[in-house]
């Protein structure tokens, strides 16, 4: 061996890619962190599972058959014809629990979506502008805040409900229902998320780098959209997340207390409705609906925690 | 330099003050001056002394409230910049006017790319699409030096050091070549040597640009090799303005006396203390009375506490604010 050669061999060599590769981004560094908590794994998981059953369902099962009602069958309990047991009509609850699972966790992202746009449109104008509008949107929050939601809810649900017609959406027909629940729970549930955004503004705004960019001639909107919000998706994403979960479970107890997507539609929520005069005699009736919220809730709060320290900045773990 | 034709920017009696709950900030206090194009003016003065304001009003960047341009006018190519709309504003900034601020650590946005936030000005302001934007985005940052410019569209602030990333706030505000660069303070959170790379660095790109500079320091060194004529400011007002040349040589203004006496110096003994001026800034809160220097002046006399001194030419193409003619009283307190 010649001199070279010894020095080389004795140096840990790195592979080309390895000396090349980039630092990771953002998007690596979240997802490293989200990678190592592991009951937001396990939420992640079941929910795509979740997913999985109301989307693979409706293939094997039609909807036909989750709305056919065959009185002769009413309350039977679980078999191998009907998994899950039948209900006061004798409708299969397995295949009602698949599309009241789409119409549930459509509910809950559709709903989100418009909290969403609503908490953030107002939070950022609130905070941006600060000022007079800051306070009349500020105070309009509060007041929305001191009512409690399920009166709002209610009032809401009886006040339009059964006033918008059905329409077809994917192929599937939806009732007006299912639309005026959506909104109504899009629009009692911004608040909060309003409150976190206006924060966040209100902060982000004295940044040396939003100076900067006004300087260049950036537009208002240009610095709310482009240069303030990027800066503030951690908190609203983690809020939006834990908002799926708050909104399928209101659509659960409107639903439960026969206000919220009418029959025939299937939801988790309305097939607990009636279940409770059946409490020991059916229980099949409010378990597996009952338990299929319970388990959306509980992995959406998982990913939402798991979220929340994987997209934290301060979090020291990478 | 052209004294014939009318000056670029035309800076008129401004008085900004901010409203807080304290009382009034009284910040910019009535000054005026001009900068002809193609020239470098160097504004200087302690910290809190109205520079960075001064330019904040021109740019309407001031917050309103707390703030308010009280009077003035800033004729800019026969626009007063104090009195255009919002909207205006937008067309101007980083169009014709671009601003480098002090600290690159933080005046870039750190959830956006590089290329992300220099194409944005290039596409808002010269209309241009995405894939030209970054063609120009790249040459640009071959221009403020970046090796390998192509491959750092990509990367964020954070992958760059303090002194690339105030390059890469060059490249920004060079983006659509405007006729004023207004430079608050670039250098101040730089280390030395990165300083005076940046410094090499705006010097070449004024040659190669014909760009017109106003450059805010509190570094009367890097004022030297930099500007052509300097402004001194102290609490708001004007106290000297001069040739660079003519201000090391011959300062007047006992204030800028004791700035130049307080730079350090190689040729001083290591033992020397540094000289420091006496005393600390006014409080800007109180309305001013009297010369704001007085306080701390060494050649005050009682005319100094009733009556503040206006700026008036004492040479040709010198202007000085102060009762007192130092040039006949001393000679080499440094």
């Amino acid at each position: 061996m010649t001199d070279a050669e010894v020095l080389t061999t004795k140096i840990p060599r790195l592979s080309q890619d390895e000396i090349e590769s980039p630092p990771l981004t953002l998007g690596q560094l979240t997802w490293r962190r989200f990678r190592r908590h592991k009951m937001a794994m396990f939420g992640g998981v079941v929910l795509i599972l979740l997913f999985l059953y109301s989307a693979v369902g409706s293939i094997v099962l039609p909807e036909s058959y989750a709305n056919f009602t065959d009185t002769n069958l009413r309350l039977q309990a679980p078999t191998s014809a009907h998994p899950f047991g039948t209900d006061a009509v004798g409708r299969d609850i397995l295949a009602r629990t698949i599309y009241g699972g789409q119409i549930s966790l459509l509910i809950g992202l559709t709903a989100v979506i418009i909290e969403t746009v609503a908490g953030v449109l107002i939070g950022a104008a609130a905070g941006y502008y600060g000022g007079w509008l800051d306070a009349v949107l500020m105070r309009i929050t509060e007041a929305m805040l001191n009512i409690p939601e399920i009166f709002l809810l209610i009032v809401m649900a009886k006040e339009f409900g059964g006033k918008i017609p059905s329409v077809t959406f994917f192929g599937r027909e939806f009732s007006g229902s299912v639309i005026v629940i959506v909104m109504i729970i899009g629009l009692t549930s911004w608040m909060y998320l309003a409150r976190i955004v206006r924060a966040e503004f209100l902060s982000l705004k004295e940044n040396d780098f939003i100076l900067a960019a006004r300087s260049t001639g950036t537009s208002n909107s240009g610095i709310i959209f482009k240069h303030i919000l990027p800066n503030s998706m951690a908190p609203i994403i983690v809020s939006a997340t834990l908002g799926v979960a708050n909104a399928i479970l209101a659509e659960a107890y409107i639903s439960f207390l026969g206000l919220g997507v009418q029959p025939p539609t299937a939801t988790w929520g309305n097939m607990l409705d009636g279940a409770n005069s059946y409490l020991e005699s059916a229980p099949w009736l409010w378990f597996f609906p009952g338990m299929l919220i319970l388990l959306t809730v509980l992995s959406i709060n998982f990913l939402g925690d798991g979220l929340r320290d994987a997209l934290d900045p301060h979090s020291r773990a990478v | 330099m052209n004294n014939n034709s009318a000056p670029l920017l035309q800076v008129e009696n401004l008085r900004t003050h901010f409203h807080i709950p304290e009382g009034t900030v009284f910040a910019v206090n009535g000054i005026s001056f001009n900068i002809n194009e193609g020239e470098t003016l160097a504004v200087v003065g302690e910290s809190g002394c109205g520079k960075s304001v001064t330019m904040l009003s021109i740019l309407g960047l001031i917050p309103i409230p707390p703030g308010e341009i009280v009077t003035g006018k800033a004729i800019f190519r026969d626009k007063d910049l104090i009195k255009l709309s919002e909207s205006e504003f937008e067309h101007l900034r980083g169009d014709e006017v671009a601003m480098v601020f002090q600290d690159p650590m933080t005046s870039l946005n750190p959830v956006l790319t590089i290329g992300k936030q220099i194409t944005e000005t290039l596409r808002t302001h010269l209309g241009l699409t995405q894939d030209a934007a970054e063609q120009r985005a790249v040459e640009l940052l071959e221009r403020v030096g970046i090796p390998e410019a192509a491959s750092r569209l990509g990367n964020y602030p954070h992958q760059f050091s303090g002194g690339m990333r105030q390059r890469v706030m060059i490249a920004i505000a060079l983006s659509c070549n405007p006729s004023l660069l207004i430079a608050d303070e670039p250098t101040t959170a730089l280390d030395v040597t990165i300083q005076a790379q940046i410094v090499e660095l705006v010097l070449h790109l004024r040659e190669q640009l014909h760009m017109t500079i106003i450059w805010i320091t509190h570094d009367l060194g890097v004022v030297a090799g930099l500007a052509d004529r300097v402004i001194v400011m102290y609490a708001g007002f004007i106290v000297e303005e001069a040739h660079v040349d003519d201000l090391y040589e011959n300062p007047r203004h006992p204030y800028t006396l004791a700035l130049l006496g307080a730079l350090p110096r190689v040729d001083r003994r290591r033992d020397h203390r540094l000289n420091s001026i006496p005393g600390a800034p006014p409080n800007l809160l109180v309305e001013p009375q009297g010369c704001p220097f007085a306080p701390r002046c060494t050649y005050v006399i009682d005319r100094c506490w009733a009556e503040n001194p206006t700026l008036v030419p004492i040479a040709p193409e010198h202007k000085m604010a102060c009762w007192v003619d130092t040039s006949t009283i001393m000679t080499g307190s440094r």
